[in-house]
């Protein structure tokens, strides 16, 4: 259990997407203006990486990874260099099915979370999860973990920084740091928060 | 609308730079700039992507049905890195492996979507070769400012070579970590935004409101 918790806390704080790997910095800039959009989106983005990671694991383990078409005799084959593409088709699949799932059986979520769902698609941090889950050969349970945790982590980061951008707005801020150049000054201030966590386990 | 090429070109640089000024395809800026050769490899990359791709984009782009076009521009965009990171892992292997998947992620690096949706979809072949090269040289730009800036001072070499001798090999120097660790990136490049829009002063946001000083006099009672 303890290596659970510890690959979660490695992958919210320590490991954190945004701020320590910097992915999906694009969205976590430009969607961070107002708190409820920034709910909204992390919410999606938790949702979808918790389904794509595992599932992009299956797919890596059965049909792409090496020796894995054994089944169909032809165990030297190794797929691997097409993870990239199948990774975001697989992405792209689940976005649009979640969407129309949730627009048939849940309109409320639907509303709240609709917009943000096709951009994800296009979120290098959710390929980023996809690609290292990959790379540091999860197996399939832990990277349900690494994928719920790795969301997690994301949504956290976005909702404080749309939360210190919400107080920024009555601070009397130097003309040319304005907009862009405070949020990564923030950003900046939160990577250290976040770091602080290293070394802590269970 | 006619655009000049020298402009197409050029703007991208400084004035319209896609990390500065558009804040996009950030992702992999921030990340592979902790010592200047991964850096600069990337760049090679990313400008070979963004001009083939806008080029190849440009020249179907009656063809492609609106609906599915992200998924076209997504799936060329893919092959084109695929190609980038095999040449990347026979040629440069031991950089490449340091580039881990971030080479990968250029697909989905928003700058190279971006300039697709755009410019590509909307000019000719020359022209969105020539706009993908001068984004991908500025983006290059920004990359290797910000890389140079990193290694100088973080580990006190530039390309691997010794700049700055540091207290461990002997020489003077006091590497600054902040400087390799993930928060130094993000102080350097808001630095580097206010202090290029110290100098174009037209870059500048407007903030949401302002906040102003009333005097006691002007109070109304």
């Amino acid at each position: 259990m303890s290596h659970y918790v510890n690959l979660f806390l490695q992958a919210v704080f320590t490991e954190n997407l945004v701020l320590a790997l910097f992915l999906g910095i694009c969205p976590f800039l430009a969607l961070s203006r107002r708190l409820d959009t920034a709910v909204g989106l992390g919410a999606a983005v938790v949702v979808v990486m918790t389904v794509t990671v595992p599932l992009n694991n299956i797919v890596l383990a059965y049909l792409l990874g090496p020796g894995a078409l054994e089944w169909m005799g032809l165990a030297e084959l190794d797929l691997r260099f097409l993870s990239l593409v199948t990774f975001i088709g697989v992405i792209a699949a689940v976005v649009q099915v979640l969407e129309m799932v949730l627009d048939r059986f849940f309109p409320a979520l639907h509303q709240v979370l609709g917009i943000f769902l096709p951009l994800i698609a296009v979120n290098c941090a959710i390929l980023g999860a996809s690609l290292f889950m990959g790379e540091r050969r999860y197996a399939l349970d832990e990277s349900l973990v690494y994928g719920f945790g790795s969301g997690v982590g994301w949504a956290l980061a976005i909702v404080i920084l749309a939360g210190l951008r919400h107080k920024l707005r009555y601070s009397d801020v130097p003309n040319g740091l304005q907009g862009a150049g405070i949020t990564f000054i923030c950003a900046g201030l939160m990577a250290m928060g976040f770091m602080t966590f290293s070394g802590i386990r269970f | 609308m006619r655009l000049q090429p020298k402009t197409i070109l050029t703007d991208p640089l400084i004035n319209d730079n896609p990390i500065t000024y558009q804040i996009l395809g950030l992702c992999s800026a921030l990340a592979v700039t902790t010592s200047m050769m991964p850096a600069l490899l990337m760049s090679l990359a990313v400008t070979a992507v963004m001009s083939i791709g806008g080029a190849v984009i440009s020249a179907i782009r009656h063809q492609i049905p609106d609906n599915v076009r992200i998924v076209v521009q997504l799936t060329i965009i893919a092959s084109l890195v695929i190609v980038a990171d095999q040449i990347l892992k026979a040629y440069a292997f031991e950089t490449s492996r340091q580039l881990s998947v971030f080479v990968a992620l250029i697909v989905t690096n928003c700058i190279v979507l971006g300039r697709i949706e755009t410019f590509a979809m909307k000019n000719g072949v020359g022209a969105s070769f020539l706009d993908g090269l001068g984004n991908g040289l500025g983006y290059s730009l920004a990359l290797m400012s910000i890389a140079a800036i990193r290694e100088l001072f973080g580990s006190g070499t530039l390309f691997g070579v010794t700049a700055l001798p540091t207290i461990a090999d002997g020489g003077w120097y006091y590497p600054n970590g902040l400087m390799i660790l993930p928060p130094g990136v993000f102080f350097i490049v808001g630095l580097m935004i206010w202090a290029i829009r110290s100098w174009r002063v037209e870059q500048v946001e407007q903030p949401e409101f302002r906040i102003r000083h009333v005097h006691r006099t002007e109070a109304s009672s």
